[in-house]
């Protein structure tokens, strides 16, 4: 579980807006999003996506030379390819696999509670106000002159067929 | 909701003749409410085409998968067929094994289209020795 303070609260998004306004392939590493160097955006770029399963180029763009002779074996037959030689060729074309791509994340949990922490903020000002801020009320908020008007409205029989008079009880004096 | 009744009325007569015995790949085209609707064959036919295309670059493969992908429809086996013999001329046997969990995520819940379309594909898939998702251990996690 996070332990949020407001001081971390307040440099966590600041993280979140300074990432948002710079490189669009720039993430907060901390959800599991792979965070990338400031890329060329006007290159072929590689993303993971379930909509665009083969993205502009491969993810690997530096090869060892292990690499290459994998992808010298890769023009012959695919049968003489081990698994784990499959494995690597997928590796070095793409970052995540489908089911990687869709693992769920934990981020919800900090969304949801970021909400929280921000509306019970909202409420320590709002009750802050209240001691502070607000005159007094208007006399007619007394509970005493509130009962006087109470007896007021019954007396003169105020919706008297569905609304309040008609819970009164006036034989018994009181309600029903 | 217009779109489907201006349809019904444009290819009533051609429904009518037509009978389908069993309901095929769902149709990718658009409802206009004049002009042709590409039947099912027609779509298929033409995708196989395009991949068929014997010096087809990568560019052309990416372009067309991700188009493809970006359909509401999970594509026919005869078409899978056609990228991933694509994918062999160009010597990518890693495309090759994204277009088959692509397709495999295309069907969503569908749970049954999957297995169905590698069962369509195993000759291919033997021939060409690609291995599924499955066999290599990244269907899951």
């Amino acid at each position: 579980m996070l332990h949020l303070t407001t001081g971390r609260v307040g440099s966590l998004l600041a993280q979140r807006v300074t990432a948002a306004l710079t490189s669009s392939s720039v993430r907060m590493a901390s959800h599991g999003h792979e965070v990338a160097a400031n890329e060329d955006l006007s290159q072929p770029m590689y993303w993971d996506s379930t909509n665009v399963p083969l993205p502009d180029r491969r993810y690997k763009v530096t090869l060892s030379s292990e690499d290459e002779r994998l992808k010298q074996k890769e023009k012959g037959p695919w049968d003489q390819l081990s698994k784990e030689e499959k494995l690597a060729l997928y590796r070095l074309s793409f970052s995540q696999t489908f089911s990687e791509m869709n693992q769920p994340s934990a981020e919800w949990k900090t969304v949801v509670g970021t909400i929280f922490i921000f509306l019970g903020l909202t409420g320590l000002i709002v009750w802050w106000q209240k001691v502070y801020v607000f005159p007094k009320p208007p006399r007619t908020f007394d509970d005493e002159w509130q009962a006087k008007q109470l007896q007021r409205m019954l007396e003169m029989r105020m919706n008297p067929i569905e609304g309040i008079s008609s819970k009164w009880d006036y034989e018994k004096g009181q309600w029903k | 909701m217009f779109r489907a009744v201006s349809r019904l009325s444009a290819t009533a007569s051609r429904n009518l003749v037509q009978s389908r015995a069993g309901y095929s790949a769902p149709l990718a085209s658009r409802c206009y409410s004049h002009g042709k609707v590409e039947s099912d064959e027609e779509f298929d036919a033409r995708w196989v085409t395009y991949f068929s295309k014997p010096d087809i670059d990568g560019w052309e493969l990416r372009k067309g998968m991700n188009t493809l992908i970006g359909y509401d429809l999970v594509p026919e086996p005869k078409i899978v067929d056609s990228a991933l013999r694509a994918c062999r001329r160009l010597n990518d046997l890693a495309s090759a094994i994204r277009i088959l969990e692509a397709v495999k995520d295309k069907a969503g819940p569908h749970k049954d289209i999957y297995p169905y379309l590698i069962q369509e594909l195993r000759p291919t898939l033997t021939e060409l020795g690609i291995s599924t998702p499955e066999e290599l251990g990244i269907d899951r996690m």
